[in-house]
């Protein structure tokens, strides 16, 4: 367990970098995680599939697998791959500030 | 913490779907972990990856001792496709999607695929009989260099 700043602020992450309070998470930090991550600019698609990674947490309690990912975002697994190299429904679940995805599919 | 995996190739040599799937969830994990991964099919477990029959893949209904089921009741006509039909439908509720295409999602990620040169010439098999997403036919020792540095998997 650690504290980092995004934006200016002080967030609770555990030791995978994953945020342990979702709710401290504002979307101007998103650009910064994602920096870290390797990935210097967030594209329109990029925000499209961070912002579906939120919704699905807020409505189900759990961010998705790459393949529930790829079937419910309108990006298909390819194009996840692209945006997101190392794991996209880890990094993204990272960059959209909500814990990383428990799932084998 | 040791340092992480950063790359696996994993090997599927068996050709009924439990011997099939293991092979495609390590592959499918590792690429959403972000670790590289290649698939090399021989065997048996080039059905997987064939035009004609990877879209026949059934469960070993005779012999399997993980099923718990008598060898007079798993040998009866029609066994396999029943069997194969009830796993089928629990995986399909579970979000686990067939072979066909989990192979072509996983190629998707970025996986090489990989059929054994030995193999093919065994089953009399060329690129054209195996399905578009394979990167290549390939032999052992190929496959040795392409996994050089990473884990190797034996299915």
């Amino acid at each position: 367990m650690a504290q980092v700043t995004y934006d200016g602020q002080a967030v609770s992450v555990n030791d995978e970098g994953f945020f342990t309070d979702p709710a401290q998470w504002t979307e101007d930090m998103a650009p910064q995680i994602a920096k870290a991550e390797g990935i210097d600019h967030l594209t329109d698609r990029h925000w499209q599939v961070i912002r579906f990674m939120r919704h699905e947490y807020d409505t189900k309690g759990t961010g998705p697998s790459v393949r529930a990912l790829a079937k419910t975002s309108g990006v298909p697994v390819r194009e996840l791959y692209e945006l997101f190299p190392k794991g996209p429904a880890k990094l993204a679940a990272k960059i959209a500030g909500i814990p990383k995805p428990r799932g084998c599919i | 913490m040791s340092a992480a995996i950063e790359k696996v190739s994993i090997i599927v040599s068996k050709g009924s779907l439990e011997g099939i799937y293991p092979g495609l969830i390590m592959a499918n994990g590792a690429r959403a972990e972000g670790i590289q991964a290649n698939l090399f099919f021989t065997f048996f477990g080039l059905d997987a990856i064939s035009k004609k029959r990877h879209e026949h893949i059934k469960v070993a209904s005779v012999g399997n001792p993980g099923l718990h089921l008598a060898t007079i009741a798993g040998a009866l006509p029609g066994m396999p496709g029943l069997l194969t039909a009830y796993m089928e439908r629990k995986m399909g509720k579970l979000d686990i999607p067939p072979i066909p295409e989990f192979i072509e999602m996983i190629a998707d990620t970025g996986a090489g695929l990989y059929g054994c040169q030995a193999s093919c010439d065994l089953f009399g098999l060329s690129k054209d009989d195996l399905i578009d997403q394979v990167t290549g036919i390939i032999t052992v020792g190929e496959f040795y260099a392409l996994a050089a540095g990473g884990e190797i998997i034996f299915t």
